[in-house]
C-alpha cells in the first residue's frame, strides 16, 4: 500500500556541466538504499565557452538557463541547486604527504591526531592566485603500516597520510560560479569534470584493480588514474574535439570549421584502414558538386592529433609510474567516445585493453546513462549523492569538504 | 548536438608590441638606413654613432652620438674600449631609449670600435629593461687582417654574453654568394640587405597576423637568455614547384654552409611568407623539408599572408646552436679567440674603411679588456613549467618502454593560430603549441 504519510524520502541532485560544445544538466535522484537514478536531462548548444572555460559569461548563462529549464521541465523538480563540473588548462594536481608524530608509540590515534596529520598533508606550495578545489584522501600509513583507511583508536607512534590534491587559479575557477549565481542557482560544490566522470563510470572493482578514464570532450581532454581504490592521479589537456576539427579545416584545404565538423563526425575514424585511395565529394550550399576531399588525409590528420593526445597522457602517466598499475585498462568517456576506432587506437598507444564507458554506476534514464557526453553531469549526481550521505556523519570527509575553501558553499 | 556554431573569427589582432631597431656605428647605421628603405611599419630606428660626421650623413631622423664628451665626434678609431667607453658614459641615455621596449634589435658591424665596444653594452641595457635582445652582426672580411677579426671575435663572444641572441653574418662568406669581382662596396650593400631581411624576417614573425602566426612569447621562450650564435639565411621561389625550389636554395646557401648549419642548429626559426595564392599544403612541404635537415632541433615557424608578394614564396630562416658552454660571463680574452682560419689575400691590416678612419686621428688600439660586469645583467629566468612539475618517482621499466616507443618527434612548430582558439590561452605542453596541427607540426604532407 502507498504510504502517503511516510513517502519514500528522496533527495533530488542536480549536475550541470557547462561544456565547450554543450551545457549539460541532469537531475538525479538518491533513493533510501543510497543508489542513484537519473530522472530528467537538459541540454544546450554552448557558445560562451572555449577549451572548457567560459570566456562569454553572457552567452553561457544564456545557455545554462536553456538548460536548467529543461532538465526542470523534463524531471518535473525546481532546481535551486547544482553541482558544478570545472576544467580548464590551469588546474594543477600534485599528491601531498602528511605526518604526524606521537610522542609514544603505543600513543592511541584519536581525532584531533587525524585533523592534525590532515593539516600538515595540506602544507604544499602553490602559487598564491590559486585555491584548492580538491584534496582527496588517499590511505594513512601507521608507523610503516600503508594502506590504513580509518587509523582512529589504533596504536602508533608515526601516523602519515597521502591525498592528491588538485588546486587552479581562483579567478578562472569562479568564471562558472559567477554565471550560475548571476541566474539564482546556488552551486553546492565545485567538481574537476574529469573525477565526475569517472565516477559516472567506474564500479569498486575497476577503481581497485586499477584504470585510467580518459573524458575526450571538445576542448579539454580530462584524464584519472585509480589504484588500490583510490584516485591516483588526474590529468587536464587542453586538446579535444575543437582541435581535431580544427587541424581538419586547415588540412584539407579551406574546408570551413562547419564543414570540417560534418566530416569529422560522418567519415572520422581513428584508424586509415580502408581509407586509402578513397576521396568524398562534397556538395556545396546549392546542391552543385564542390570537391573532392581526399579521405585518407583526413583519417590521417584525424589519427595524427588522436594518437599524440593519447601519447601525451601515457607518457605522463608513466612519468608517474602508473603504468603497470592500471589491471583494469582504460575507460573512454566524452564525445571523443564516439569516434570510430577510438577504443583501437587507445589500445595501442596505452598498451592496454579499453572499453567505451557506460555510466554503470547510476541508474534510470537510459538515454543520460548510455551517453559518453554525459559522464560528466550524470558523475556529477553521483558526487552529490556520496557527499550527502558523508555529510550528516560530519567527522572526516566532512571536514575535508572545507578544504574546498571559499568556493564551497558550506 | 550536432550544430557547431562558430562565432565569426574576429581578424587576428595581436598585442601592440614596441619594437626598437638600432645600428650601432658605421656598418650598424648603413644596415638600418637599408632597413628604413625596405619600409617598415612601426619600428623606430635609431642609429647610435661616436661619430658625428658618420651620423650626420645618415638620412634618418633618430640619431645620437655616443660618447661626445669623451671622444669628441671623433668616433672609436677602430678602439672598441673606446666604444665601450662612449657607450658606458651614455648609459642613462641608452636606458631611457629602451624603457618600455619589448623587443630590441641591434645591428653592428664587429671589428671596428663603435659597435664592437659599444653594441654589447646596448644589449646589456635593453636586456636589464626587460626586452629581448637580439642582435644582427657581420664579421669583417679576411682581407680586413686579422688583428679586426681578433677584435670582432671577441666582441662576438661579448655580444653573446649580454644579449639573448645573436645573429652573425661573416662578411666573407657573403663575399662568395656573389661574383668575385663585385666592389667592396656592392658586397657591404649584400650584407645589410641580407642583415635587414633578417631583422624584417623576425620582425614579420612577431608581428604580422599570419595564418600560422608567431607570437612574441614563442620567441622569446626559445630565444631569452641563450646567448646563442645563430645563422641565417633568406630564400625566395616562384612557379608551380615555388615550395620545392625555395628549399633547395636554401640550403644552397653558403650562410648555413650547405645545410650543415640546420643539422647542428637545435633551434631554428622558419617565416614563411607568400601572396594570396600560399597554401598549407605547401606551408607543410616547405617544413617537411627543413625538418628533415634538421632532426635536432626545436622549431618556431610562421606563416603569412602578404599581398604584394604575388607569385613570390618567400622563407626566412633562423638557424641557434646552443653554445657548448653557454658564456654566463664573458671568457678571458686571450685564451680562446680563433685565428681566423685562412691567410688574409691582400696586405695585412689593410683597412677596408681606411679612407674613413684615415682622416682621423687613429690612436691604435691599447690592450683589449673585458671586464665581468659585462655579464648579463638580469637574472636567469626558470622556465614556468619546471616550478610547476612536482617530482615524482619514475618507474624505470617504463623509461625503456617510452625510449623503445619513440613518441612524437620532439621538434615542434611553435606557433599560435587563428580560429576557434584565439579566444583563449594557447595550449602549451613543454614548449609546444598544441594548438598547432599535428600533423603540421609532424611535417606530413597533406594536399
Ligand atoms: N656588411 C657591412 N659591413 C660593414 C659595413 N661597414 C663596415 N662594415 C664592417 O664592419 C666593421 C666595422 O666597421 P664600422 O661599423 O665602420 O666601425 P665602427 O663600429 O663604426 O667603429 P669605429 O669606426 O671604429 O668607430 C668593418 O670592419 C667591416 O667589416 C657595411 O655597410 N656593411
Ligand atoms: N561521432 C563523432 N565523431 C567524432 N567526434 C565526435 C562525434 N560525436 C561527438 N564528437 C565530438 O565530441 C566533442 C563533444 O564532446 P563533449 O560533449 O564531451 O564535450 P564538452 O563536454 O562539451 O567539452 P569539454 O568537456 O571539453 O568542455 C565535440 O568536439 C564533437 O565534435
Ligand atoms: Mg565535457
Ligand atoms: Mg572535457
Amino acid at each position: 500500500m502507498l504510504n502517503l504519510f511516510f513517502p519514500e524520502k528522496t533527495t533530488v541532485i542536480v549536475g550541470l556541466e557547462i561544456g565547450t560544445t554543450k551545457v549539460a544538466a541532469v537531475v538525479g535522484e538518491v533513493t533510501e538504499a543510497g543508489g542513484v537514478n537519473v530522472t530528467g536531462i537538459g541540454q544546450c548548444p554552448s557558445r560562451g565557452v572555449r577549451k572548457g572555460e567560459v570566456v562569454n559569461a553572457d552567452l553561457a548563462a544564456e545557455d545554462v538557463r536553456n538548460a536548467i529549464v529543461e532538465a526542470e521541465k523534463s524531471a518535473n523538480v525546481e532546481i535551486a541547486s547544482v553541482y558544478l563540473s570545472v576544467t580548464g588548462g590551469h588546474l594543477t594536481s600534485l599528491n601531498t604527504h602528511g605526518v604526524f608524530t606521537a610522542t609514544s608509540d603505543d600513543h592511541e590515534i584519536s581525532p584531533p591526531d587525524v585533523t592534525e596529520v590532515l593539516a600538515n598533508a595540506k602544507v604544499f606550495s602553490r602559487p598564491s592566485e590559486n585555491t584548492v578545489l580538491h584534496a582527496i584522501r588517499q590511505h594513512f600509513t601507521l608507523n610503516g603500516q600503508a594502506g590504513i583507511t580509518d587509523p582512529v583508536g589504533m596504536l602508533g607512534g608515526k601516523l602519515e597520510l597521502d591525498m592528491h590534491v588538485v588546486h587552479g587559479v581562483t579567478t578562472r575557477l569562479q568564471n562558472p560560479v559567477r554565471v550560475v549565481k548571476g541566474l539564482n542557482l546556488e552551486v553546492e560544490e565545485l567538481v574537476f569534470s574529469g573525477l565526475a566522470s569517472s565516477l559516472a563510470l567506474l564500479d569498486n572493482e575497476q577503481k581497485q584493480m586499477g584504470v585510467l578514464v580518459v573524458d575526450f570532450g571538445a576542448g579539454t581532454t580530462e584524464y584519472v588514474v585509480y589504484a588500490d581504490g583510490v584516485i591516483k592521479h588526474t590529468g587536464i589537456l587542453a586538446v579535444g574535439g575543437d582541435h581535431v576539427t580544427n587541424d581538419l579545416s586547415y588540412g584539407l584545404r579551406k574546408v570551413s570549421p562547419a564543414r570540417a565538423e560534418q566530416l569529422k563526425r560522418e567519415h572520422g575514424a581513428a584508424t586509415i584502414e580502408g581509407a586509402a585511395g578513397q576521396t568524398l565529394t562534397l556538395t556545396s550550399e546549392n546542391g552543385f558538386d564542390d570537391r573532392r576531399v581526399n579521405l585518407e588525409h583526413l583519417r590521417r590528420i584525424m589519427v595524427a592529433r588522436l594518437e599524440e593526445t593519447f601519447q601525451l597522457i601515457d607518457d605522463d602517466i608513466g612519468e608517474q609510474g602508473f603504468h603497470e598499475q592500471l589491471r583494469a585498462g582504460v575507460c573512454l568517456c566524452g564525445g571523443g567516445a564516439r569516434i570510430r576506432g577510438i577504443d583501437q587506437l587507445a589500445e595501442s598507444v596505452f598498451g592496454l585493453p579499453t572499453t567505451l564507458g557506460r555510466a554503470n554506476a547510476v541508474g534510470g534514464l537510459r538515454s543520460a546513462t548510455d551517453d559518453p557526453e554525459l559522464a560528466t553531469a550524470v558523475g556529477l549526481v553521483k558526487y552529490g549523492a556520496i557527499r550527502q550521505k558523508a555529510q550528516p556523519q560530519g567527522g572526516l570527509v566532512g571536514k575535508l569538504r572545507n578544504l574546498a575553501g571559499s568556493l564551497g558553499i558550506f | 548536438m550536432t550544430s557547431t556554431e562558430n562565432t565569426p573569427a574576429a581578424t587576428p589582432v595581436k598585442k601592440q608590441l614596441t619594437i626598437k631597431v638600432f645600428g650601432v656605428g658605421g656598418c650598424g647605421g648603413n644596415v638600418v638606413s637599408h632597413i628604413s628603405r625596405a619600409g617598415f611599419a612601426d619600428v623606430q630606428l635609431i642609429v647610435l654613432n661616436t661619430d658625428s660626421q658618420a651620423l650626420a650623413q645618415c638620412p634618418l631622423p633618430y640619431k645620437f652620438n655616443l660618447g661626445l664628451g669623451l671622444n669628441g665626434g671623433l668616433g672609436a678609431g677602430g678602439d672598441p674600449e673606446r666604444g665601450r667607453a662612449a657607450a658606458e658614459e651614455d648609459e642613462a641615455r641608452l636606458r631611457e631609449l629602451c624603457t618600455g621596449v619589448d623587443l630590441v634589435f641591434i645591428c653592428a658591424g664587429l671589428g671596428g670600435g663603435t659597435g664592437t665596444g659599444a653594441g654589447p653594452v646596448l644589449a646589456r641595457v635593453a636586456k636589464a629593461c626587460g626586452a629581448l635582445s637580439l642582435a644582427f652582426v657581420t664579421l669583417p672580411f679576411e682581407c680586413e687582417g686579422p688583428k679586426r677579426m681578433k677584435q670582432a671575435r671577441l666582441g662576438l663572444e661579448e655580444f653573446k654574453a649580454a644579449a639573448d641572441g645573436v645573429i652573425c653574418l661573416p662578411n666573407q662568406k657573403v663575399f662568395k654568394l656573389i661574383d668575385e669581382n663585385t666592389s667592396v662596396i656592392e658586397t657591404f650593400a649584400t650584407t645589410n640587405d641580407l642583415l635587414a631581411q633578417g631583422v624584417r624576417g623576425l620582425w614579420q614573425l612577431v608581428t604580422r597576423p599570419g595564418f600560422i602566426n608567431l607570437d612574441f612569447a614563442d620567441l622569446c621562450a626559445v630565444v631569452r637568455n641563450r646567448h646563442s650564435e645563430s645563422s641565417f639565411a633568406s630564400a625566395e621561389a616562384t612557379g608551380p614547384h615555388r615550395a620545392k625550389e625555395v628549399v633547395e636554395k636554401l640550403l644552397a646557401n653558403p650562410l648555413l654552409d650547405g645545410g650543415a648549419a640546420l643539422g647542428e642548429a637545435d633551434a631554428l626559426l622558419v617565416s614563411l611568407m607568400g601572396g594570396s595564392g600560399l597554401t598549407m599544403a605547401e606551408v607543410s612541404r616547405v617544413m617537411e623539408q627543413i625538418n628533415r635537415h634538421a632532426e635536432n632541433a626545436h622549431l618556431i615557424m610562421g606563416a603569412a599572408i602578404e599581398e604584394s608578394l604575388g607569385d613570390r614564396l618567400t622563407v626566412t630562416l633562423v638557424a641557434s646552436r646552443q653554445p657548448v658552454n653557454p658564456p654566463a660571463a664573458p671568457k678571458a680574452p686571450e685564451a680562446e679567440v680563433p685565428e681566423p682560419e685562412s691567410t688574409p689575400r691582400a696586405g695585412t691590416g689593410f683597412d677596408l674603411l681606411g679612407a674613413a678612419i684615415a682622416s682621423k686621428p687613429v690612436p691604435r688600439a691599447s690592450a683589449l679588456k673585458s671586464e665581468a660586469s659585462q655579464a648579463p645583467a638580469v637574472l636567469t629566468e626558470v622556465a614556468p613549467d619546471a616550478a610547476l612539475s612536482a617530482p615524482m618517482a619514475v618507474s624505470r621499466s617504463w623509461r625503456s618502454r617510452k625510449k623503445a616507443k619513440v613518441a612524437h618527434p620532439e621538434l615542434g612548430l611553435e606557433t599560435v593560430t587563428t580560429g576557434p582558439f584565439q579566444q583563449s590561452e594557447p595550449t602549451r605542453h613543454n614548449g609546444v603549441n598544441l594548438d598547432v596541427p599535428t600533423f603540421v607540426r609532424r611535417g606530413l604532407v597533406m594536399n
